[in-house]
């Protein structure tokens, strides 16, 4: 029984993590300049991952490995934050130079 | 009954397939590189598929990243510096074809002559793994029974770095991008957990995939961060002990297989008692090594006196 719960559960939070994985990419591919799209992008991913994560987590066997999930997810999104952030940096530098 | 990830394979196989004709006939060098370290992260994750997490760890840490790095400020270079392209003469795409040829050639008549369900060598490994001292097969096989293959490994390192020094001496460097607070701050909060993850791969390679050469690619990471915020400067006066690093690793290898040469044993035939101890103390030198070595690449060229000029800044 407990185990048909944590299944659903994973189930349902992976999909709901895939839809907003499907949004940031539908995002991405439709958004007309680099800031939209990176607006689009991380918003999405980082929750995505983070309901991905989060699905995952029900099939882990110790909490040893829950925390290392959580860590991936935390990690993850740091280093999607600050590289966010060093892309529009870039492409702000870009468009002031010509 | 359909293997249920058939599918997914399936679609896997064919995009890493389709990124490498993308990475080969895309014009633009960012987007080819781009492109490479996506083909990267898809194999690591055919790697994952085919129960090699080992050769997917290396995949994503080595093939990906480093190489990906490596790649980004060998462009950023090149652009500083905008020399006329040289039109390939048609001998060398040639051999260059014939060369690609041979190479798969032999990979299909290796793959052809493998004997299907064939046990290979894993028994061996198997039988032999109380002696290793170690308790994760690839491991032992690694830094144990094949542990030359594995000094090999390390020494083309070495000869890397060797070569970076000697050939881009006197070659102007581009200045490093200017990349601001928020980077700064990422990277004060990522260096500790980098050094303390680096570690952990060392560490439960004894045990579980893992190892000096995924370790010591994430520790230089470390390096690449603190050389892209200019956290860290390279001296001149700091290339004895860069030196030091990148020679370590080799020469705690040749050093143990010696001494056990020198007890009336084969290279790397190591007590029993002090294998483990023994395959430690290798696999956290070459990981310094590596990690050092890595970083170095990543900086190019050795660290030369600072015209005054510079130094003001």
């Amino acid at each position: 029984m407990a185990d048909l719960a944590a299944n659903l559960a994973t189930l349902l939070l992976t999909a709901l993590g895939l839809l907003f994985f499907v949004a940031g990419t539908v995002g991405l591919i439709r958004f007309p300049d680099t800031f939209s799209r990176l607006h689009a992008l991380t918003k999405a991913d980082n929750l995505g991952l983070g309901f991905i994560a989060l699905g995952v987590a029900f099939q882990a066997e110790s909490w040893a490995q829950v925390a290392r999930i959580a860590l991936i997810w935390a990690l993850a999104l740091l280093a999607a934050g600050a590289v966010a952030q060093l892309v529009a940096r870039a492409a702000l530098a870009r468009r002031e130079a010509p | 009954m359909v293997e249920p990830l058939l599918l997914f394979d399936a679609l896997l196989g064919l995009a890493i397939a389709a990124l490498a004709v993308a990475v080969l006939t895309v014009h633009d060098r960012f987007a080819m590189i781009v492109l490479f370290i996506v083909f990267g992260l898809m194999s690591a994750l055919a790697w994952v598929r085919l129960s090699a997490p080992d050769v997917a760890l290396a995949e994503a840490a080595i093939g990906t990243g480093l190489t990906g790095a490596l790649l980004l400020t060998t462009l950023h270079h090149i652009r500083a510096a905008p020399a006329a392209p040289v039109p390939v003469p048609g001998g060398v795409v040639v051999a260059n074809l014939g060369l690609c040829a041979l190479i798969f050639g032999g990979l299909a008549f290796a793959f052809l002559l493998t004997p299907l369900q064939a046990p290979g060598l894993a028994p061996a490994v198997a039988q032999n793994m109380a002696a290793s001292g170690v308790g994760h097969p690839v491991t032992a096989v690694l830094l144990n029974f094949r542990a030359y293959d594995t000094l090999m490994e390390v020494v083309v390192l070495l000869a890397a770095i060797v070569a970076v020094w000697m050939v881009e001496r006197g070659t102007v460097q581009a200045p490093a991008p200017v990349l601001g607070e928020i980077y700064r701050g990422f990277s004060r909060l990522a260096l500790p957990a980098i050094v303390v993850i680096g570690s952990y791969l060392l560490w439960v390679g004894a045990q579980a995939p893992g190892g000096a050469f995924q370790g010591g690619a994430v520790l230089a990471a470390v390096g690449l961060l603190l050389l892209l915020g200019r956290l860290y400067r390279p001296q001149p006066a700091h290339r004895p002990f860069a030196r030091a690093g990148f020679v370590l690793g080799t020469a705690v290898f040749a050093g143990v297989a010696l001494l056990v040469a020198g007890g009336g044993r084969l290279p790397f035939e190591y007590p029993a008692a002090h294998a483990k101890t023994l395959i430690l103390l290798i696999e956290g030198m070459v990981t310094i090594s590596i990690a050092v070595t890595l970083a170095a690449l990543f900086h190019g060229r050795e660290p030369e006196a600072v015209p005054v000029s510079e130094k003001s800044e």
